[in-house]
C-alpha cells in the first residue's frame, strides 16, 4: 500500500491551522489540566480502571457475606473497621446496613462511574476526533471541566464511603421514603447527601462530554467524512451522547426533588409515613413519581452504557474479520431504534408498582420490540463473522465474548418483559443475572476489547498477547460461571438486596450454588490482576508499536504512532470512502484505508465507485471556512 | 480561467456551515428543555393524583414577565446594532437587558414573598412546593444567563463586539431569549394547570 505514504506526503502544509504547532506546555497544563483530548481520554480511562477495581473488591465483600453468611471476617476488621463487629469468641460478622451500602456504590461505581465515564468519557474522547479528522474536540475547555467535575464528583463519592454512619445504601435506584428518612437506613443520613451531590455533580460533566461530542462529530469532521462514511463507532458514540443529553436532566429533577424531600421539608415523594408509631409531617406525596423520574433515566442508562461498547466492537469485528461488516446501515438505523425506543418503555422496570394493567401491557409490547433492532445487531455481528478470515487478538476475542454476553443476557429481558412473567421474577437474582450479563459483563467486555484494540495508538506500545488470552478466557468463564447459575436461584425466589437467606428452609438447598458463585467471582475478578498487570506493564515496558498494527482502515492510524497536539502534523487527510473495505475483491491488500481515493484503486472499484472518482476533485476543493474561530 | 475557479470555489459548500458555539448552546438548550418538560410532567402526574391546593400566582408575575419581554427585546436591538458597528447604541441596549433582567429576578423575588404571605409555602402540598421549584429553578438558569450576558456587556465595553464578530453576542442573545420563552412557557403553565 504504497499509495498511502504517497497520499499523505503530497498533501502540503498550505492550510495553516492554528492548532498544528507544537508549542511547549508546563507538566500541568500537558498532563493534568489538559485540553488535548487524548489526555483526557487516559485520565478517564485511569480513573475508570480505579473505579473498576473499587467497584470489584466490594462485589466480592458481598458475594462472599451471600456465598458463605456463616464465614468468619474477623480478618476484614484492618480493612472494614467498625463494619465488622466482632464476637465474644473473636469471629466477626459483617455489618447487615453495610451489606446494603456496599450493594448500592457497586452499583452505582459500576454503572456511573465505570460503565459511563470509564468507558464514554474514554472512548468518545479518544475516538471522536481521531475518527472524524479533528485536531480536538469542539471545545478542549469544556471537555477539561467535564473531566474536573467527573474528579470532584468521584472525590465526593470515595468520602462517602468513609463516613461514620457508612455510603448511601438505598440501592443504585435509590427509591425513596427509604432514601429519603435517615430513620429508615444509617446510609440514607450523610451518605445520602454525599451520594446526591456526587450525582449532581456526575451529570453536570456527563452533559459537558456529551455536548462536546455531539458537536464535534457534526461539525468537526474532515473533508469527504459524510455521515455515510463515519465508522459505526462515531454513530454509537453519538447515540450514546444524545441519550445522555436527553436523559441525564431528568435525573437531575428527580435528584433535585429528592434533595428538596430530604434538606428543606417538602413531600415530594412522601406521605403518610409513620415511624415508631408518630407520623411524618409529609402529606401528600408520591413514591412512584420518583420512579417514573428514576427509570425515564434509568432505562436509557442502559442503553447509555452498552452501546459504545457496542460501537467498538463493530470496529474490531470488522476489522479482525477482514471482512466488511454486515449491514452497515441496518446497524445505525437498529441504533437509532434502540435510542428511540429507549425513551418509551421504562415502565418494564415498575410493572409491580400497582399500574393500570393495560398500561403494564403497553409497556410490555414497547419493550418487547426493542428486542428487535437488539436482534438485528446481534445477527449482524455474526454474519460478519460468518466465514471471514478471522484473527483472534485479544481484542477480538473480547469483542466475540460481548457478542456472545448481549445475546444470552438479551434472551432473559425478553422473559422478563412479559409483565406476567416479571411478577414472579421482579427483584429476584433472575433480573441480577440478566441485566449482569447483558449490561455488566457485556459492556466490560467492550471496554476491555477497546482498550486491547487501542492501546496501541493510546501508548504506542503493544500489550501481551499471552497474557491476553489467559485474561480473556478466564473471566469468560467466570462470568458464565457467575452469572449462570443466578438464573437459577432467581426463578427459585431468591430475593436481591438480601444480606442473608440462612433464615428459609426451603433456600438451603442453593447454599452450595450460591458458594459456587462466590468461588466463581473471585476467580473472574483474580483475573483482572492480569489485565491490570499486562496494562500497566505495556505502557512502559510493552513492545513498540508499529503504524497500524490491525491494519484497520479508519483514520487514526494514519496519524503517527505517538500523535502530538493537533493530532496529524501535516493536514488532516481527506476522506474518500467508507471505513469498511476489507478483503475487497480485486484489491491487492486486504484493506484500503479511507483516505485512499477511488482513483488510486481502479483494480477493485464498484462501477458507482468509478463514478465518484469524478466527485474527488470536488471534494478536495471543500474550503473551511476561516472566518468561523474555533 | 480565474473566474472558473473562483465559482468553483463558490459552488462547494464549506462543511462548517453552523458555528460550533452555536450549535453548543443548542444542545445545552436542549438539557434545559429536558430538565424543565420532566419537572412540569411530574407536576401534571402528581396533580392528576388529587389531593392537590390549589394557588394563585401573585399578581406581580404578569408584570415581571413584560419585564423580561422588555429585556428580550433590548437583546434583540443590542444584536442588530452590533450588527450595524454602532457601539453607543450597543453598550445602552445590552446594558438595558441586563439592567431589566436584574429587574426580573427582583420582582420573583417579592412574588414569593406574596405568595407566603397567602401561605403558600416551600414546605406543605407539593402544589406549593412545585411552584417554587419551577420559579426558583428558573431564576437559577435566568443568573446563569445574566452571567452569559455579563462577559457580553464586558466584551462590547471593549469593543470586542462588532459586525465582524458577533458569535459571543449571538450566542447570548439565543440563550437570553430562550431563558424569556421559558419563563413564559412556565407562567402560562401556572395559570393553566393551578
Ligand atoms: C431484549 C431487550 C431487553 C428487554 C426486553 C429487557 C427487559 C427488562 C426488564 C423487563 C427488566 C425489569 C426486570 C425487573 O426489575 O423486574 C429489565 C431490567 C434490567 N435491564 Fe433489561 N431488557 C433488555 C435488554 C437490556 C439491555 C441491552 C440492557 C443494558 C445494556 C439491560 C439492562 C437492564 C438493567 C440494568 C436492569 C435492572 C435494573 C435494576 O432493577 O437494577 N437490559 N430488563
Ligand atoms: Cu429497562
Amino acid at each position: 500500500m504504497a499509495t498511502v505514504a504517497e497520499h499523505i506526503e503530497t498533501q502540503d502544509h498550505a492550510h495553516g491551522h492554528g492548532h498544528e504547532e507544537h508549542h511547549e506546555q508546563s507538566f500541568i497544563r500537558k498532563y493534568i489540566f489538559s485540553e488535548d483530548h487524548k489526555v483526557i481520554a487516559k485520565q478517564y480511562l485511569f480513573s475508570g480502571i480505579i473505579w473498576a477495581v473499587i467497584g470489584g473488591l466490594m462485589s466480592l465483600v458481598f458475594r462472599l457475606q451471600l456465598g458463605f453468611p456463616e464465614m468468619d471476617m474477623a480478618w476484614l476488621k484492618p480493612v472494614l473497621g467498625q463494619w465488622v463487629s466482632l464476637a465474644p469468641d473473636g469471629t466477626g460478622k459483617l455489618d447487615p446496613n453495610f451489606y446494603l451500602a456496599l450493594v448500592t456504590m457497586h452499583g452505582t461505581i459500576m454503572v456511573f462511574f465505570v460503565l459511563t465515564a470509564g468507558l464514554s468519557g474514554t472512548f468518545s474522547n479518544f475516538l471522536i476526533p481521531l475518527q472524524v479528522g479533528a485536531r480536538d474536540m469542539a471545545s478542549g475547555f469544556m471537555n477539561m471541566l467535564s473531566y474536573w467535575f467527573f474528579f470532584i464528583s468521584s472525590v465526593i463519592m470515595f468520602w462517602s464511603i468513609f463516613l461514620e454512619t457508612g455510603p448511601a445504601g438505598g440501592g443504585w435506584v435509590i427509591y425513596p421514603p427509604l432514601s429519603a428518612l435517615g430513620e429508615a437506613n444509617p446510609g440514607s443520613q450523610s451518605g445520602m447527601t454525599l451520594w446526591l451531590v456526587a450525582m449532581a455533580l456526575f451529570i453536570v460533566s456527563s452533559l459537558l462530554g456529551g455536548i462536546n461530542y455531539v458537536t464535534t462529530v457534526i461539525n468537526l469532521r474532515t473533508k469527504g467524512m459524510s455521515f455515510d462514511r463515519l465508522p459505526l463507532t462515531i454513530w454509537a458514540f453519538t447515540f450514546t451522547a444524545i441519550l445522555g443529553i436527553l436523559s441525564f436532566p431528568v435525573l437531575l429533577s428527580a435528584a433535585l426533588l429528592l434533595i428538596f424531600d430530604r434538606s428543606f421539608g417538602t413531600s415530594f415523594y412522601l406521605s403518610d409515613i409513620y415511624i415508631n408509631g408518630h407520623a411524618l409531617p409529609n402529606q401528600g406525596g408520591s413514591p412512584i413519581l420518583f420512579q417514573h423520574l428514576f427509570w425515564f433515566l434509568g432505562h436509557p442508562e442502559v442503553y447509555i452504557v452498552i452501546l459504545p461498547a457496542l460501537g467498538l466492537t463493530s470496529e474490531i469485528i470488522a476489522t479482525n474479520s477482514r471482512k466488511p461488516i454486515f449491514g452497515y446501515k441496518a446497524m445505525i438505523f437498529s441504533m437509532a431504534g434502540i435510542m428511540f425506543l429507549a425513551f418509551i418503555v421504562w415502565a418494564h422496570h415498575m410493572f409491580m408498582t400497582g399500574m393500570n394493567p393495560f398500561l403494564g401491557s403497553v409497556f410490555m409490547l414497547l419493550t418487547l420490540i426493542i428486542a428487535v433492532p437488539s436482534a438485528v445487531k446481534a445477527f449482524n455481528y455474526i454474519t460478519t463473522l460468518w466465514r471471514g478470515n478471522i484473527i483472534f487478538t485479544p481484542a477480538m476475542m473480547f469483542a466475540i465474548g460481548l457478542v456472545s454476553f448481549f445475546v444470552s443476557g438479551g434472551l432473559t429481558g425478553i422473559i422478563l418483559g412479559n409483565s406476567s412473567l416479571d411478577i414472579q421474577l421482579h427483584d429476584t437474582y433472575f433480573v441480577v443475572a440478566h441485566f449482569h450479563l447483558v449490561m455488566g459483563a457485556a459492556a466490560i467486555f467492550g471496554m476491555i476489547g477497546g482498550v486491547y484494540h487501542w492501546f496501541p495508538k493510546m501508548f504506542g506500545r503493544m500489550m501481551n498477547d499471552t497474557l491476553g488470552y489467559l485474561h480473556f478466557w478466564l473471566t469468560f468463564i467466570g462470568v458464565y460461571l457467575v452469572f449462570f447459575p443466578m438464573h437459577y436461584i432467581g426463578i427459585a425466589g431468591f430475593p436481591r438486596r438480601y444480606y442473608q437467606w440462612s433464615g428459609f428452609e426451603t433456600f438451603n438447598t442453593f447454599a452450595d450454588l450460591n458458594a459456587f458463585m462466590t468461588i466463581a467471582a473471585i476467580l473472574a475478578f483474580a483475573a483482572q490482576i492480569i489485565f491490570i498487570y499486562n496494562f500497566i506493564y505495556s505502557i512502559f515496558w510493552g513492545k513498540k508499536a508499529p503504524a497500524n498494527p490491525w491494519r484497520s482502515n479508519t483514520l487514526e492510524w494514519t496519524t503517527p504512532i505517538n500523535p502530538g497536539h493537533g493530532n496529524w502534523p501535516g493536514e488532516i487527510p481527506t476522506v474518500y470512502r467508507w471505513p469498511y473495505d476489507y478483503s475487497k475483491p480485486g484489491s491487492e491488500s486486504d484493506f484500503i484505508p479511507q483516505n485512499i481515493p477511488f482513483s488510486a484503486t481502479p483494480e477493485s472499484n464498484l462501477p458507482e465507485e468509478n463514478e465518484m472518482i469524478s466527485e474527488e476533485k470536488e471534494i478536495e476543493k471543500i474550503e473551511f471556512n476561516h472566518n468561523i474561530p474555533d | 480561467m480565474k473566474t472558473l475557479e473562483t465559482t468553483m470555489i463558490q459552488e462547494t459548500k464549506p462543511i462548517l456551515t453552523v458555528n460550533k458555539y452555536k450549535f453548543i448552546i443548542w444542545l445545552f438548550i436542549i438539557t434545559i428543555i429536558m430538565l424543565f418538560a420532566s419537572q412540569t410532567s411530574a407536576y401534571l402526574v402528581r396533580r392528576a393524583e388529587g389531593n392537590w391546593t390549589e394557588f394563585k400566582l401573585p399578581v406581580i408575575f404578569w408584570w415581571s414577565s413584560s419585564i423580561l419581554i422588555i429585556s428580550s427585546v433590548f437583546m434583540y436591538l443590542a444584536q442588530q446594532s452590533a450588527k450595524k458597528d454602532n457601539y453607543g447604541k450597543l453598550k445602552t441596549y445590552i446594558s438595558g437587558a441586563f439592567l431589566f433582567g436584574i429587574i426580573f429576578l427582583a420582582m420573583q423575588y417579592i412574588g414569593w414573598l406574596e405568595l407566603q404571605d397567602s401561605g403558600i409555602y416551600l414546605k406543605g402540598n407539593p402544589s406549593g412546593s412545585f411552584l417554587y421549584i419551577l420559579t426558583g429553578l428558573h431564576a437559577f438558569h435566568l443568573i446563569s444567563g445574566l452571567v452569559v450576558l455579563l462577559f457580553a456587556f464586558v466584551a462590547s465595553y471593549q469593543l470586542k463586539i462588532h459586525s465582524k464578530s458577533l458569535i459571543q453576542i449571538e450566542v447570548c442573545a439565543t440563550y437570553w431569549h430562550f431563558l424569556d420563552l421559558l419563563w413564559l412557557y412556565l407562567f402560562v403553565f401556572l395559570l393553566y394547570f393551578r
